[in-house]
């Protein structure tokens, strides 16, 4: 077993046993925090990937910017493991359903992927490196890039729209 | 193999991490110092002289003193998160300084050294990541502080710091225009071999300068530890030590974005008027290195002299600037970039 | 309103230009100015290795004065503590004896003379009160000290040092302070 190895399960146990701690944890902002983990978790397979601009764009965006807001929307609203509202036992139902599901969905999709025994391609391929992934991204894949930045510019305007003030 | 163990690069590596750090601490320890010499000296006073021949022993009596006060955790705060915050803090003060190249190659050994910890490709992104990363230091010993001025002065400086960001990163992606490619040690051999960025990129640095700022909480943007509302703002309840990390924290990312300024528009280790090919290549290291921190010190000066000249923002005003004014500017700035090298390329 | 100097100025209240608004111009005029503080003189001095002179008018701790032979001046007629507005001076009279020519000018002196210097004001009174000069204010001021008892000034420790037996210390005490003879 080689260091990359050693990494991968070190950084799968965490990213797991974080989110896990997500859902688990009473406090609020100790799930916020420990989503912050699962981020990092999740960048340091983007490197052992060799994908350096994911890892690095996961944790600016993800890590430094919504989950900044985040935080600060758990700290501004004062949220405690009081104030956690009590669901009732159909919610509870209907979220142990909802999940079940999801979990088969990606059981399936991770099976019929084949090829398991090796489960990631490690050090090899530089796709992830800015280069590369800017060819691919303007060469190959330019409409849907040109039309998600669209989405993002209309989300935007109406971000601004509903911010202004009523006149 | 990318993590294939050879272990004369992990000790050359290692050997060169310990030296960035304790370099990094020790500017840090006389930036403080300095601080309060140019503060004075702008203020007509000759500040602090008692200790040591010019006072120069003054940081060590400032660390001295905080070493031995007493460590107080308050009694309802969260004990983990408390000490995780300025323990953040540092850290993400810290990391920054690994992609920075501090010099070209040295022979040493019989082995090319080159004076940086790593090359790696995204760069300036890298910085950008982990600059982002310093609020959680600011934010999380905020909240564990249980006090409700720490926890004003943590969400002022969130909001603070994602508001000028966004400035901060579009100015640097019409940067990346100009360079084309996002490692800083590209940057500089560029700009050793042509025009310093600043000529390329003055709105560019503007706004880049101002956001710098502001990311570093000092005056005019020290909003988060505006001491005259929120007491000592985030680090109200610390004390000691945990206290000092704070303090540091922000004198060491001061250190670290002269060095990026001075990196990324004023040609890093580039000597003007000087070609490094010409001398041997342990004196163009050394050469780079002192012109780099003649550089840096150049900035940390006006770090202090833009904090005794300008007084602190209102919040609404630091907003107002943050998102009325430099964001739509850095937009500007990156829409006439894309046009010019559009033009140029034609 | 009739202006008392022409210093008063009329505060701008009309809305900024772009200029203004752009606030850099300003900035670097702030900057140029805080600059320029880095060449001028710095008004401090190095206390403890360098003192400020005093002014010749300056009052400060109390001296009881002696004559030319080194006499005391001091009749104890209490002119000074009726003066003193703080009423920080006691005193205790005394009549000379035969054979204490040398020590006392009259024959009358002082037995015990003190001045609370925690109540004294230094406003002087007891200068102008005294009719023998035999008390004035000096170009020095009280040190500090942890006791509330040590600035109760005794007659030995406000005393001027004998003229003809201790000349230096003597003319050290009197310092520039102007002869006033009588």
């Amino acid at each position: 077993m080689g260091v990359t190895q050693i990494l991968f399960w070190f950084l799968s146990a965490m990213a797991i046993g974080s989110a896990i701690m997500v859902i688990t944890a009473k406090n609020p902002v100790h799930s916020v925090l420990f989503l912050i983990v699962t981020f990092f978790a999740i960048s340091g397979h983007y490197i052992l990937l060799n994908a350096q601009f994911l890892a690095i764009v996961n944790i600016i965006v993800y890590a430094g910017a919504i989950m900044v807001l985040f935080l600060f929307v758990v700290m501004l609203m004062n949220l405690n493991a009081n104030a956690e509202p009590i669901k009732n036992r159909t919610m509870q139902f209907a979220g142990i359903i909802a999940g079940g599901c999801l979990f088969l969905v990606l059981t399936a999709a991770i099976n019929k992927a084949g090829n398991v025994s090796s489960p990631v391609q490690l050090n090899v391929g530089d796709y992830g490196l800015i280069k590369n992934l800017g060819k691919t991204l303007f060469n190959d894949f330019v409409l849907p890039f040109e039309i998600s930045s669209v989405l993002f510019l209309s989300a935007m305007i109406g971000a601004v729209v509903m911010g202004k003030k009523e006149e | 193999m990318l993590l294939a163990l050879d272990f004369a690069l992990i000790l050359e590596k290692l050997v060169l991490i310990l030296i960035v750090v304790m370099a990094s601490l020790g500017i840090a320890m006389y930036t403080t110092f300095a601080e309060r010499k140019v503060a004075a000296i702008l203020q007509d006073r000759r500040g602090p002289n008692r200790a040591g021949p010019f006072g120069l022993l003054q940081p060590l009596a400032d660390g001295l003193k905080l070493f031995f006060k007493e460590e107080i955790i308050p009694n309802l705060s969260n004990k983990f998160l408390f000490i995780l915050g300025p323990s953040l803090a540092m850290m993400t003060a810290m990391m920054t300084s690994a992609v920075i190249p501090w010099g070209d190659k040295v022979h040493l050994f019989g082995r090319d050294i080159a004076l940086q910890i790593a090359n790696i490709d995204v760069g300036i992104l890298f910085v950008f990541g982990v600059v982002s990363m310093g609020v959680y230091g600011i934010m999380i010993g905020s909240w564990a502080s249980n006090n409700k001025y720490s926890l004003m002065g943590g969400l002022r400086a969130a909001s603070q710091i994602i508001s000028y960001e966004l400035a901060m990163g579009i100015s640097l992606i019409a940067l990346i225009m100009v360079t084309g490619n996002l490692g800083l040690k590209e940057m500089v051999v560029q700009q050793q071999n042509g025009w310093w960025n600043i000529a390329k990129q003055p709105l560019g640095f503007l706004i880049f300068l101002v956001c710098s700022f502001a990311e570093c909480n000092r005056t005019p943007f020290d909003l988060p530890e505006a001491e005259n509302e929120l007491i000592g703002g985030y680090h109200t309840e610390y004390s000691s030590m945990k206290l000092g990390f704070y303090l540091f924290a922000e004198y060491i990312n001061m250190f670290v974005s002269s060095v990026i300024m001075a990196t990324l528009f004023f040609g890093g280790y580039d000597c003007p008027f000087v070609d490094e090919s010409a001398i041997s290549q342990g004196w163009a290291a050394i050469l780079g290195v002192s012109v780099l921190m003649a550089k840096v010190v150049a900035f940390l000066f006006f770090f202090m002299w833009v904090r005794w000249t300008i007084p602190r923002f209102r919040y609404d005003q630091l907003m107002r600037l943050g998102w009325k004014i430099l964001i739509p500017l850095a937009l500007f700035n990156m829409l006439v970039t894309g046009a010019v090298i559009l033009y140029f390329n034609k | 309103m009739q202006a008392l100097t022409n210093k008063a100025q009329q505060v701008d209240r009309r809305p900024m230009n772009l200029l203004e608004r752009m606030y850099l111009p300003t900035i670097i005029k702030g900057m140029a100015i805080t600059f320029s503080h880095i060449f001028k003189k710095k008004p401090t001095i190095n206390y403890p290795e360098k003192t400020r002179p005093f002014s010749p008018v300056f009052r400060g701790l109390h001296i009881l004065n002696r004559d030319e032979e080194g006499r005391e001046n001091c009749t104890a007629c209490g002119l000074c503590a009726v003066a003193c507005p703080a009423e920080a001076i006691t005193m205790e009279a005394a009549e000379r004896k035969d054979g204490e020519e040398n020590l006392y000018k009259e024959e009358k002196y002082a037995a015990k003379y003190e001045i609370n210097m925690l109540r004294c004001i230094f406003c002087g009174l007891c200068e102008e009160a005294c009719p023998k000069d035999a008390i004035y204010l000096s170009e020095t001021f009280a040190p500090a000290d942890y006791q509330r008892k040590q600035f109760i000034y005794k007659k030995e420790e406000m005393l001027i040092p004998h003229p003809i037996n201790e000349p230096e210390a003597y003319a050290k005490a009197r310092g520039n302070k102007v002869v006033t003879s009588q």
